[in-house]
């Protein structure tokens, strides 16, 4: 079953049009790869999805429905679960603090967020802010599982960090879609560790989607064209 | 650093009885009422420092609250001693002298008031908001001058104190006792909103709205239930304080009032639990102290509040226990 639909979508920030025309759908389950070279609009497409952006054209379907006129605190509340760029964590709260204030009922709690990560339960008490890149980006996921999404948005979610802790991360990303189907949307730019967990993958070229197809077919020539690798 | 921080909230906290209780060994009743004003625009300040303090909002028109707490108990018990019905229009009822209903309905219509007024001002931030809620005051204010009915300009005079059961609310240490308990009730509720996740969010709220959104929750809802809840609190204390002074007036909806409530707050250290206690404490205290000196004692009030916004942006408590309080 379709859980996200995106058809012709088209946003802009003021004058400067960034989304021409971006396409795609993510199933019930599914893990979706939005790959592209930089300033092609993925982030845009993930603003657009989690309602943070208005777009100016097309139409953006969530479980069914249109989410034209929704505004962010409900499109997250109706399953949409963000990790932003940059991490971004509640830097002044404590790691406890921040998965509480975020929770909201469902089968993702304190215990299993903790399980996952369990450098975060180590962590508890100590305030975000002072945590390393990566134990800031476990946490930014662990705050979006809280909210118990349908469909987890991940947008750079490993940039910048040492590979180590990457591993870990993918892992965890791994496990996280084995054990509960949740659905992924996922913008990264390393080809291998995407094909590791990715079924399909979507390119976009200058704010608009270009190449639909099965991950492990983003090789070669289509690497070589849309993503200069 | 939270430990000494805590020292010093237990040690703010049991100074007032500790007055109040110096003060009637002592046989000086004035001082346990300036030990029950003190507790009293303490609470007051505790209501606006979830608004301003947590939430972020600066609400310039506290007063409105603080006015209307004040008048509901002032048309109650005005009623209540001319045995006069108060006719509402679709009902009538009789006025009381029961501290408990009074407390109640003041709750009610503050609670009511900052909800229509959150409808409104919180749609804007920064000095609109601020604004908008001075302009709240303001109308209040010059309603209340223009309302012949409960006194007009010259006010409302309560000749007897309203009463609670089981305390003979004319004794100014009983009377101090319940504005304590009071006290302590609501910054017990205060510290437990503040480490829920309801009052997580509202301070995050503050830094930075969208990151809040994004997991799901509406800054504007959180920051109108903060509203609410302050303006109740505020509305609370109004009614202690008309009830302390057996008088109400249009000055308690007056923008100067709601302008001391910050500096309280500003005072004592924005955000801390017990900041608005400690500055309320020290403005009655430099207030009665100063005031003796030279009826400009404004000016060194003045003077405090500039050094404190200049080198102790952690207000009195931030001073004492070093900026490295909670999360600042």
């Amino acid at each position: 079953m379709t859980l996200l639909h995106l058809e012709g979508i088209e946003a802009a920030y003021g004058a400067a049009q960034a989304l021409f025309g971006v396409d795609l759908t993510v199933d019930e389950g599914e893990v979706l790869a939005l790959m592209g070279r930089n300033g092609m609009g993925k982030s845009t497409t993930i603003r657009v999805i989690c309602r943070l952006m208005a777009h100016s054209a097309g139409q953006v379907r969530f479980a069914g429905q249109d989410m034209a006129r929704t505004p962010p605190h409900v499109a997250a509340r109706a399953g949409l679960g963000l990790v932003p760029e940059g991490r971004r964590v509640f830097s002044n709260l404590t790691v406890g603090e921040n998965l509480i204030a975020a929770a909201r009922p469902g089968p993702w709690d304190m215990r299993k967020v903790t399980q996952l990560f369990p450098r975060l339960g180590e962590r508890a008490g100590q305030v975000a802010g002072h945590l390393s890149g990566g134990e800031q980006q476990m946490l930014a996921i662990g705050r979006a599982l809280m909210t118990n999404p349908r469909l987890m948005l991940l947008d750079e979610a490993t940039e910048g960090l040492a590979p180590v802790v990457r591993q870990e991360i993918w892992s965890a990303l791994d496990a996280v879609r084995r054990d509960s189907g949740l659905s992924l949307l996922v913008v990264d730019k390393s080809l291998a560790e995407l094909g590791r967990i990715a079924e399909r993958a979507v390119i976009l070229e200058r704010g608009r989607s270009v190449w639909h197809g099965a991950m492990s077919q983003v090789a070669g020539e289509v690497a070589n064209t849309y993503l200069g690798v | 650093m939270m430990r000494r921080e805590t020292i010093l909230n237990l040690l703010v906290f049991l100074a007032l009885p500790a007055v109040a209780l110096a003060a009637l060994a002592l046989d000086e009743p004035f001082t346990i009422t300036l030990a029950t004003r003190a507790a009293i625009l303490a609470l007051a300040a505790v209501g606006l420092n979830l608004a301003l303090g947590l939430g972020g909002l600066v609400s310039l028109g506290h007063a409105v609250f603080f006015g209307l707490g004040g008048y509901a108990m002032g048309i109650l018990a005005s009623h209540a001693q001319s045995y006069a019905p108060l006719d509402l229009g679709l009902f009538v009822i009789d006025g009381t002298k029961s501290m408990p209903v009074i407390w109640l309905v003041a709750i009610s219509v503050s609670a009511l008031a900052a909800l229509l007024i959150g409808l409104l001002a919180l749609r804007t931030t920064g000095v609109y908001f601020i604004m908008i809620t001075l302009a709240f005051g303001q109308m209040f204010y010059y309603f209340t001058i223009s309302w012949p009915a409960y006194g007009g300009e010259d006010g409302l005079s309560i000749y007897v104190r309203n009463s609670f059961p089981g305390l003979n609310t004319l004794d100014p240490v009983q009377f101090f006792g319940l504005v304590f308990a009071l006290l302590a009730l609501v910054l017990w509720i205060m510290g437990r909103i503040e480490r829920s996740a309801f009052g997580l969010a509202l301070g995050t709220a503050r830094q930075n709205a969208t990151r809040v959104e994004t997991v799901g929750l509406s800054p504007f809802k959180l920051r109108l239930v903060a509203f609410v809840i302050s303006g109740a609190v505020t509305g609370l204390a109004g009614a202690l304080f008309a009830d302390l002074n057996r008088f109400v007036s249009p000055t308690m909806f007056s923008w100067q009032m709601s302008g001391e409530f910050i500096v309280f707050i500003v005072l004592g250290g924005i955000g801390r639990l017990f900041g608005p206690v400690v500055g309320a404490c020290l403005f009655v205290l430099l207030e009665h102290l100063l005031s003796g000196v030279s009826e400009f004692w404004l000016i060194y009030l003045g003077a405090i509040l500039l050094f404190v916004v200049l080198f102790a942006r952690g207000g009195v408590i931030g001073a004492l226990v070093g900026q490295g309080g909670r999360h600042e």
